[in-house]
């Protein structure tokens, strides 16, 4: 009887290990982006898209391997570096062994730092970084490293493609750049001079500058710079409420020509435009969904919608990174080995059901794929934005764009 | 020439829209000593049901409607809240409205979400009143400035000529008097703090279309009213107009002429540095009257402080 007590607790102990291990075999992807103040809506996106994509193209499909599930965990950094280190650390004593950022390059270049640090220090808790949205291409060049990967096309190759399609509008002669104060609008300006300076030697730059991110309230006096320089083109890397406040203000105050841009769709921001902006702003991205590459991709679509009525996929590169992610742990065998799944990461052929290929450019770790250019509009779009009935249609796209295109990154392998 | 003229608007406009928010603001304190943090979260509250409002019934009855529920709001607080926590002392009340401002911004977040909403301008005034050398000026401003210089010389008019108006600007010196002569002195107060949110509510409805309406539009603004109120004179309804209109055309003219510190400094003898790159000066070289802009009703504020630490308005020493 003793004997039968005993060899009760030892089951129900190993019953109650054994379901422990089960949940502790959840591969956790830490998402580490704004979920409070001014850039909430676009963090809170994302996280629902990852959620979403991990779900729909992990989870209920058996999961990776012998059945782990994916889950994402998410951490508010308030858009701050400080913050997001913290909660870095915070995500790596969790034991979770891959970051997910996106929001701004700063945090990028602050979380790239450290991670490449701990990394070195600490041989058992290596963590990767999939980066899936901030763009600043010194992350793929002078401060590259093994642990960060980009899937998202940096600013300069989003920047290449734009101009290619400014460049061919003979009637463009003033172009006016302006930016948010930090590494990415820096970053936006430097490429869109260079990328003009080439392309369109007799179009003159009216204007260059930056403002403050996040903190401007009235973007009337920078319109009104804008109208008084007669720009008959606006070139933008602006996001989040500083996009929709910069746009409705040049519109409003008298601006006639186009805005070309990369982050001024989903969010609320297509439906805050709508008729006011049609046919005006343009933007650059990968991955369009007007018309819909496949029908894969469109019955991901509306389940998306389903469960998210409200929201977007205005990010459909994380789609990518999941099922990147996913068939890099296939082929490395093992999530927790991140070298081995950097490995196979690592030069990647990747086929997105958005369209196209996606190479993971193995000297610098940067995604290369095929870009669109879209316009803001409400004629032709099967998925529109915010239930507004407008949308972004592709007009263009360059093909596995820039390609061949140069890099500084030294990568040390570990 | 004439962008002076667009300028000297869009300063009015940021300015008075920037004075529905501290008038109440300056009122509320000049009357309970209590700085209430949570002043901006009214204004966001008012953008927010103005919209849902809008959405069913139309921009004007939101107008006439939300700054109403925003006031009740606002009286309910007052009520049932600060009365409350006033016999404890200034730091509980303090951390009550900081409190509430939090709470505020997540319930905006929880019902309607973080994302922009479509809180647009009416149709009757989507359009363009006049052009100053290809700046065009919209009907919505004007509107906006009509509006607030109705609620200023409306809020004068009760504070200066009416009966309601003397009793409240004798609460306010000698709240114990009023009382004994038979006046019902937290009946007042809650009045004031009332029409104070509202006003904050009106702000909101006007504002929210062109600002924009999203969770963080209370942050946005949170700060400057407060320094607004500080460089005014805290309780001082005409300190109040004059720092906003300061501050607003402060902001708009900095950001809209690119003036660059080195021109200012070359301008008064000292002539730029050969090595600008290894300069320990370097940054402050190289800024612009636009990236400051922001700051500059700080510097104001820290320079009212030192020279005139009642504010221009003033009457308070301490």
């Amino acid at each position: 009887m003793k004997n039968m007590t005993k060899l009760g607790a030892v089951s129900a102990l190993s019953l109650i290990v054994g379901a422990t291990a089960a949940f502790a075999d959840n591969i956790k992807i830490a998402f580490i982006d704004p979920l409070s103040g001014p850039f909430a809506s676009t963090g809170t996106n994302g996280l629902h898209q990852y959620q979403f994509a991990a779900d729909h193209m992990v989870n209920e499909k058996g999961g990776v391997l012998d059945g782990q599930n994916f889950e994402i965990v998410p951490f508010d950094n308030k858009i701050s570096p400080k913050e997001s280190l913290i909660q870095l650390q915070v995500a790596i004593d969790q034991g979770i062994r891959y970051i997910a950022q996106g929001n701004s390059s700063g945090v990028a270049n602050a979380l790239t730092e450290a991670i490449a640090k701990h990394n070195k220090r600490n041989p058992d808790s290596r963590v990767l970084f999939l980066n899936y949205a901030a763009v600043d291409p010194a992350l793929t060049n002078d401060k590259c490293n093994f642990w960060h990967f980009r899937f998202d096309a940096n600013a300069d190759i989003k920047m290449d493609a734009l101009t290619d399609v400014m460049a061919a509008d003979d009637s463009m002669k003033k172009v006016y750049i302006i930016g948010q104060d930090y590494s990415f609008g820096k970053a936006v300006a430097a490429a869109a001079v260079a990328n003009l300076s080439s392309k369109r030697p007799d179009v003159e730059i009216v204007g260059n500058e930056l403002h403050p991110i996040g903190k401007v309230k009235d973007f009337t006096p920078y319109a009104r710079k804008i109208v008084a320089s007669g720009a008959d083109a606006i070139i933008t890397g602006n996001w989040g409420a500083d996009m929709l406040g910069l746009g409705k203000s040049v519109i409003e105050n008298g601006y006639e020509g186009p805005i070309f841009t990369y982050y001024a769709a989903g969010s609320g921001m297509t439906a805050a435009f709508g008729e006011s902006a049609k046919d005006r702003i343009r933007l650059i991205s990968q991955g369009g969904i007007n018309p819909i590459a496949t029908e894969e991709a469109r019955a991901t679509y509306d389940a998306f919608e389903a469960k998210y009525p409200e929201g977007n996929i205005d990010q459909s590169r994380i789609f990518n990174v999941i099922g990147m992610l996913a068939k890099a742990i296939e082929g490395a065998g093992t999530a927790d080995d991140v070298v081995a799944v950097a490995n196979q990461l690592e030069g990647m052929e990747y086929d997105s059901m958005w369209g196209g290929k996606i190479f993971m450019r193995p000297q610098d770790h940067q995604a290369i794929q095929d870009m669109h250019v879209g316009v803001h509009t409400n004629e032709n779009i099967d998925f529109d934005y915010d239930n507004s009935g407008y949308g972004v249609f592709t007009e263009s796209t360059v093909t596995m764009a820039s390609m061949d295109s140069p890099t500084t990154c030294k990568m040390k392998r570990p | 020439m004439e962008l002076i003229l667009v300028n000297v608007i869009d300063g009015l406009v940021t300015g008075l829209l920037l004075f529905m928010l501290s008038a109440g603001l300056t009122l509320i304190f000049s009357m309970m000593g209590v700085l209430n943090f949570a002043h901006a979260s009214f204004y966001m509250l008012g953008a927010y049901f103005a919209y849902q409002i809008s959405l069913a019934l139309g921009f004007w009855v939101g107008l006439l409607i939300a700054p109403l529920i925003v006031g009740v709001m606002g009286a309910g607080v007052e009520r049932y809240g600060l009365r409350r926590v006033h016999q404890y002392g200034h730091v509980p009340e303090l951390i009550f409205t900081f409190g509430l401002a939090l709470l505020i911004e997540e319930l905006v977040q929880f019902v309607w979400g973080k994302n922009q909403m479509a809180y647009d301008i009416p149709d009757i005034l989507n359009f363009t009143a006049f052009s100053i050398a290809g700046n065009s000026i919209p009907a919505y401003k004007i509107f906006m400035i009509f509006i607030s210089v109705g609620i200023f010389m409306g809020l004068l008019y009760v504070l200066t000529k009416t009966r309601v108006g003397m009793i409240i600007q004798a609460a306010l010196s000698y709240p114990r008097t009023v009382e004994a002569l038979g006046h019902n002195v937290p009946l007042i107060f809650m009045g004031v703090f009332g029409v104070g949110t509202a006003l904050a509510g009106v702000a909101g409805v006007i504002a929210g279309p062109v600002l924009g309406t999203f969770p963080g539009m209370a942050f946005v603004l949170g700060s400057i009213v407060f320094v607004t109120i500080v460089i005014g004179g805290l309780g001082s309804l005409w300190g109040a107009l004059v720092a906003s209109l300061l501050i607003g055309w402060i902001t708009t003219f900095a950001k809209s002429y690119n003036i660059a510190m080195s021109d200012i400094l070359n301008g008064i003898g000292i002539a730029t540095p050969e090595n600008l790159s290894d300069n320990m000066f370097r940054d402050l070289w190289t800024v612009t009257s636009p990236q400051i802009a922001d700051i500059l009703p700080y510097i104001l504020m820290v320079l009212i402080l030192i020279f005139r630490p009642a504010g221009l308005f003033g009457k308070r020493e301490s």
